[in-house]
């Protein structure tokens, strides 16, 4: 077992507009991210269970070749900057995912 | 000897700044534009809203005088997108009486072309009524009333309305809102380059040297577009563009890395190619312009949805961190009771910093047990006063709180500053993020066309 941020160069966590939130995990090692996609180990399933909502919440899970980066998208609780928010730039929404284990 | 076209970018946003000896390592490459993405919706909607400008101005005319000595000297124009942040009317005017000073200070002569980005509201009430308004993200369409609560609506444009000022033999082009990469690409498009690899380019240009490695938003960037292909490469010798950065980069604030939307149609990136040429370059080719069958351009707008006032504590009290979700709730209940008998209405939010102040109810880690808290009160209200008196009340009860198991009873709150409450003016919310469809692609922009002379 390996933790993601045991394989990954990048995690991370930004607004793709100001109702949408988008994570990258980008791979060190092209061999990890054939394996992880081959395998489909990173799924809508195991991001909504990271995150601990229902997995309708992950909106577009997708994997990105050029750059061996999975690609994470989902609505912003509260659209940024407007009264409650937490995070205007959606730059600190990352964290859950640094708690996923691969099995590899 | 193919045609290329050099676009030197010196910093991600104007105002970052950037190494001097960068820029004139650009400079000395002879490019045939200098241009520079000056805004972004990144901070928030209070800069669209406020018609105030997130960057410092000091900062941006300080990169601008670079731009503007070097380019105008060396006959290179220079085009500016989004200016002032936000790119509405004022945000504009504020960014032309910087380009204006810079002018008189450095005795420089030249045309400007202005474009202006504002929509008229009751043109967007218009087009709601006639169900023209396309949404984005799930958005709902807004009122009519919203719309006009939004002091600014601003239409991102595309390369055309920059080609009457291109015509017009502007040296200088400053433009309201625009889709990002249009600074860069609007004249290469003009010089007949291939729309796709241009815009393609504008949009890794437009974060200068943020897609190389190591990245970094105050340091430049230099294009080559080809015509059949482009180059990006680093101007200071500790960056490289990579493969792997530059692909990376695609990712970078984008919901999907293989259709980027933009006005008129979209970036189909699926058959790119990232290919390193060995010396801190990398090409690119494959990029395709897939335009939509009506064209369209993305509206934003931002309504004051109120007046915030806002207090910042502490707490060290182990009893009181055990509890204080409940405790807040119940301070927030209390004050909801005072204020029902006078005539004031407001929403109070805490954020509770150590519990899950960043992620709220996103938050996974749920049984933390922090030694110290820091608790942001939040405060909406119709007016200012209003946001400062429910502020106040909120401050007060919670400093003085009889919550349950108390033994600290001179005050539950550890407050940094006096005075401990902060009026912080108007508050925003995006309202308008939506799509337009229009016949024709520059009709939404005005623009005027001044002789600068020093």
């Amino acid at each position: 077992m390996k933790t993601l941020p045991e394989v990954a160069q990048v995690i991370r966590s930004k607004n793709s507009s100001p109702f949408k939130l988008t994570m990258d995990i980008i791979f060190r090692e092209r061999e990890v991210f054939d394996e992880v996609r081959r395998r489909n180990l990173i799924n809508p399933e195991v991001v909504a269970r990271a995150y601990n909502i229902p997995v309708e919440r992950i909106e577009k899970l997708l994997y990105f070749e050029p750059a061996k980066a999975i690609k994470i998208g989902m609505s912003r609780v509260v659209r940024s900057g407007a009264p409650g928010d937490t995070d205007v730039y959606g730059a600190q929404q990352h964290a859950p995912l640094l708690t996923i284990e691969l099995d590899i | 000897m193919a045609k290329e076209y050099k676009i030197l970018s010196p910093t991600a946003i104007l105002g970052y700044g950037f190494p001097e000896e960068s820029f004139m390592r650009g400079i000395a490459e002879h490019p045939d534009l200098i241009a520079v993405d000056a805004g972004s919706t990144d901070p928030g909607p209070y800069y669209l809203g406020a018609g105030k400008s997130f960057t410092d101005r000091t900062g941006v005319k300080g990169d601008l005088r670079y731009m503007l000595t070097q380019g105008i000297k060396n006959h290179i124009p220079i085009v500016i997108g989004t200016a002032g942040g936000s790119g509405a009317r004022p945000h504009v005017e504020w960014c032309r009486k910087i380009i204006e000073e810079i002018a008189a200070e450095e005795k420089l002569s030249f045309r400007m072309g202005i474009v202006y980005a504002d929509v008229d509201k009751e043109a967007v009430v218009q087009a709601i009524e006639e169900g023209q308004l396309i949404p984005l993200d799930d958005q709902p369409i807004p009122t009519a009333e919203q719309v006009r609560e939004c002091p600014y609506v601003v239409a991102q444009m595309g390369p055309e309305p920059l080609h009457a000022m291109i015509e017009a033999g502007c040296e200088v082009i400053l433009a309201g809102r625009c889709y990002d990469p249009v600074c860069f690409a609007a004249r290469p498009i003009e010089e007949g380059y291939d729309r796709a690899l241009a815009t393609h380019m504008g949009k890794i240009l437009e974060c200068a040297a943020i897609a190389a490695t190591p990245g970094s938003g105050s340091d430049c960037a230099l294009g080559i577009l080809k015509e059949d292909s482009f180059i990006l490469q680093a101007l200071s010798p500790e960056r490289q563009f990579t493969a792997q950065s530059t692909a990376a980069h695609t990712l970078y604030e984008k919901s999907d890395p293989y259709h980027l939307p933009g006005p008129g149609g979209s970036l189909d990136l699926t058959n790119v190619s990232f290919t390193e040429l060995g010396d801190g370059r990398v090409e690119v080719r494959g990029t395709q312009f897939v335009p939509t069958p009506k064209y369209a351009v993305k509206l934003e707008g931002s309504r004051c949805v109120g007046y915030r006032t806002c207090s910042i504590a502490g707490t060290r009290d182990p009893i009181l961190i055990a509890s204080i979700e409940k405790v807040a709730q119940q301070v927030k209940d209390r004050v909801t009771n005072l204020l029902l008998h006078d005539d004031m209405k407001g929403e109070v939010f805490f954020h509770i910093y150590g519990k899950n102040g960043v992620m709220g109810t996103l938050e996974t880690v749920k049984d933390v047990n922090p030694h110290e808290i820091c608790i942001v009160m939040e405060v909406l209200s119709d007016t200012q006063e209003h946001a400062n008196t429910i502020c106040s009340l909120t401050r007060s009860t919670f400093l003085h709180y009889g919550y349950e198991g108390r033994i600290s009873t001179a005050g539950n709150l550890a407050f940094p500053f006096s005075p401990s409450d902060i009026p912080m003016g108007a508050a925003y919310e995006f309202c308008l993020y939506h799509l337009l469809e229009v016949d024709d692609p520059s009709a939404l922009f005005s623009s005027e066309v001044v002789e600068i002379k020093n």
